[in-house]
């Protein structure tokens, strides 16, 4: 008992005080990407070095000359293949966590209209929630649902239960039943055989509900776009059948995402206008 | 036998083509003298989809660190080995889903990864689970979707009581066709083949990124001879050896967990992160992403950072061991523990287990041990004889002493050469691979041992590319530890095991 009481002194408070103070993240952490605008010419390097096809050409250049293309978070599995193949330094990717929005179109990242690519970025404005989730801001209970994925979302949702992150803390809970969930909290490109377990638990979750999609993979496939065994996640989940009712409230991009960059996405159901 | 060394790509047109039976006395001699099956598969004639195929068993003579190999021309049945060799079983069930080739006489030939409940498919009858009759016998059904963050699976108890006769695991859902996008690759063209492959294997199991990607990479540079910098090992290994002590250090924090021993369960639950954001710096993702290129890494560490590094992996490998002697010592944890969930030697090694758990069992089974991927000394297996719960957790604790032994001092050799900054310039990916070669990387990810398995045809392209994760062999050796155990040791048992779904299923 002494024995357990002396290492207890020796392991300390180690509860970080989220949001309040920000999490210290490797300066080697590949995070929100900023996107430069440049002449891109004939050059397609960027499009033939991304693995899942995260980039889209740029629809609206205003004199027709191709420029920067458009960065889809919710493909992008943040691997820096872009950034190590475009010879003119489009592509940045900051040490900002924070990239969770409400909707699916609010994952494109333009380049930034301003050409002086070395003028320093804008901070970064997170954005607020277009619906009032406020039912949900004192207690959130969420059903997590593994679909296809390979461990590392579900370990870094896993590990906010953890004393580093504390996710109690702010009300926010992973429960074990979805008849006892606000919602459910989505990882994984949804295999064939996840599909049905995938529905009916969203068919068990009381209204009203909410839909979390956490990673790539999630949101859009990620790496397993087109695999014939997935469904591309909620991208191509969404409209098929028995899919009617099935609503995403919250997107968190990543590859897996950060622990940090998943509670900031909870956390920010809460934020007010 | 044509047995050739671990490290050497095989010559193809070397290798006899035998009839099934005579494969099938060869293997089951082998594997009665000491021989362990790495991957037996499915071995298509043309890499065009669809071709005829036919058996291909590779074996490991750990001792000598000899492999060998035995093929068959292509054949649509054959004479199933799993009656006198249980290590066979579970290839041969994927072999007939996979590749069509049905073992006759197989005793338990249903599907691997069709899940049971799968839709779409004409022959979508009830999966048929074994059941145990009785007036006072139930079943237990749990899953695919299970009350924590885990991947899915259906685990079916038949129980008389709290006794349970017999557990069926039942998995498939995390299915993603991964071998089947490994051989597509090479339609993104040249330039995205290789690190295409290589991000998908971080992904066949997340928590075992580096192991994989380590084993993809040591596969290719075997086949086509490139070397590799020991500048390079020794970032691997510092990946490899991290990805170890997270996971550990996690598995162990879970089984306290699951024992009601809370205060190491919640530390180890924050040291595990340390280890894993110490990976983080190395290279920029907690899981180890990126870290590794064919023939190098895409990372590298200046003294200044090896230096923080070692600090901080001290501070963390000694809250850890504080964490988990505290839990090993008391004395209510050492009776969960101990002949909760136990496995005994011949079974383990009948089932052909690997990693911890065959370890745990008494089995010197460690491929840093017995197949090392590099030069650099490594290190002796820590074995216990036991085979329960309590000795799953003691190889762990174990383990984690020598590898932050081994984290440290290549951090110290990393940085003693300064300057020497190469390792992350690693050489352009092959554009082609060698004509009618079988190659093999085995690779300890904490888990157990990881096989990738490379055959080419005559021009060079991928006839197989096998993945075998050590979860493959272990989870039926969880669904025998579970035999005549009580219901409630199921949690503590399968943490004991943490096999991976994603990386059974692919």
């Amino acid at each position: 008992m002494l024995r357990i009481i002396k290492e207890r002194l020796h392991q300390k408070y180690r509860t970080l005080d989220y949001p309040r103070q920000k999490p210290a993240l490797s300066p080697r952490y590949l995070g929100r990407p900023t996107l430069a605008n440049v002449e891109c010419g004939d050059c397609r390097a960027c499009f033939e070095a991304c693995p899942t096809g995260a980039l889209l050409p740029d629809p609206a250049g205003p004199d027709g000359r191709a420029r920067t293309p458009v960065l889809d978070m919710g493909r992008c599995i943040f691997c820096g293949a872009c950034r190590a193949a475009c010879p003119k330094g489009a592509f940045r990717f900051s040490g900002e966590h924070r990239m969770a929005v409400f909707r699916r179109e609010d994952l494109l990242v333009s380049a930034a209209p301003d050409p002086q690519a070395d003028a320093p970025a804008p901070a970064y404005e997170p954005p607020f929630p277009p619906r009032d989730y406020s039912l949900f801001r004192r207690s959130l209970k969420l059903r997590q649902v593994s679909a296809g994925g390979c461990g590392a979302c579900e370990a870094d949702c896993n590990v906010l239960g953890t004393l580093a992150y504390d996710l109690g803390r702010f009300g926010i809970e992973f429960v074990a039943s979805p008849r006892h969930a606000d919602g459910l909290l989505l990882t994984g490109p949804v295999s064939e055989n996840m599909r049905r377990a995938l529905l009916d638990t969203w068919a068990a979750t009381p209204k009203p509900r909410l839909l979390a999609v956490v990673g790539a993979c999630a949101i859009s496939g990620g790496l397993f776009r087109d695999s014939p065994q997935c469904r591309n996640g909620m991208d191509g989940l969404k409209g098929t059948q028995g899919t009617d009712d099935l609503h995403v409230d919250l997107f968190v991009p990543g590859c897996p995402p950060n622990p940090w960059s998943i509670l900031d996405g909870l956390l920010s159901l809460r934020r007010k206008n | 036998m044509f047995s050739f060394d671990y490290r050497q790509p095989a010559d193809m047109d070397s290798l006899p083509l035998l009839d099934a039976a005579e494969l099938r006395r060869r293997v089951i001699r082998a594997v009665d003298g000491g021989w362990r099956m790495l991957a037996f598969f499915g071995l298509p004639e043309t890499a065009r989809p669809g071709a005829p195929a036919g058996l291909c068993c590779v074996l490991a003579h750990d001792a000598t660190r000899t492999l060998a190999a035995l093929r068959t021309p292509p054949l649509e049945q054959f004479p199933s080995l799993t009656p006198d060799c249980p290590q066979a079983h579970y290839f041969e069930r994927e072999m007939y889903e996979q590749w069509g080739l049905e073992p006759v006489g197989h005793p338990w030939l249903k599907p691997v990864r069709r899940a049971p409940d799968a839709e779409g498919d004409g022959e979508s009858a009830a999966y048929p689970f074994y059941r145990a009759d009785g007036d006072e016998v139930h079943e237990v059904a749990v899953g695919p979707v299970h009350a924590g963050i885990i991947e899915p699976g259906h685990f079916r108890f038949q129980c008389y009581g709290e006794n349970v006769l017999h557990l069926e695991i039942a998995l498939g859902y995390q299915h993603r066709g991964l071998e089947a996008m490994l051989a597509a690759a090479s339609a993104y063209g040249p330039a995205q083949t290789t690190a295409r492959r290589l991000l998908l294997l971080e992904c066949a199991a997340g928590d075992s990124s580096v192991a994989h990607a380590t084993a993809h990479c040591v596969l290719w540079e075997r086949l086509t001879g490139q070397d590799v910098p020991e500048r390079a090992w020794l970032l691997r290994r510092v990946g490899l050896e991290l990805e170890r002590l997270a996971n550990h250090c996690g598995d162990l924090g879970a089984i306290a967990g699951d024992t009601g021993f809370l205060p190491t369960s919640s530390w180890n639950g924050r040291i595990r992160g340390d280890f894993l954001n110490m990976t983080a710096s190395v290279c920029g993702n907690r899981f180890g992403r990126g870290l590794l290129r064919y023939g190098g890494t895409a990372h590298d560490l200046c003294p200044e950072e090896c230096e923080d590094l070692t600090t901080r992996l001290r501070a963390a490998g000694r809250d850890a061991r504080g964490a988990v002697d505290i839990m090993l010592d008391a004395a209510s944890v050492r009776d969960r523990l101990n002949g909760t969930g136990a496995l005994n030697r011949a079974d383990a090694r009948a089932l052909g287990l690997v990693g911890v758990a065959a370890r745990a069992c008494g089995l010197p089974l460690d491929a840093r041990f017995h197949a090392p991927v590099s030069d650099l000394p490594g290190t002796e297996p820590c074995l216990e004889q036991s085979g329960d719960v309590l000795a799953r957790a003691l190889v762990r604790s174990r383990e984690m002493d020598d590898s932050l032994a081994l984290v440290e001092a290549d951090l110290s050799r990393l940085a003693a050469r300064t300057g020497a900054r190469t390792a992350a310039t690693p050489p352009a990916p092959p554009s082609r691979l060698p004509a009618r070669k079988l190659a093999v990387a085995q690779v300890e990810g904490w888990r157990g041992e990881i096989c990738h398995l490379a055959v080419t045809d005559a021009e060079g392209e991928l006839l197989a590319c096998k993945i075998v994760d050590p979860s493959f062999h272990n989870w039926p050796g969880l669904a025998l530890a579970m035999r005549n155990g009580q219901i409630s040791d199921f949690p503590l048992c399968n943490k004991s095991f943490n096999l991976s779904y994603c990386g059974h299923d692919l």
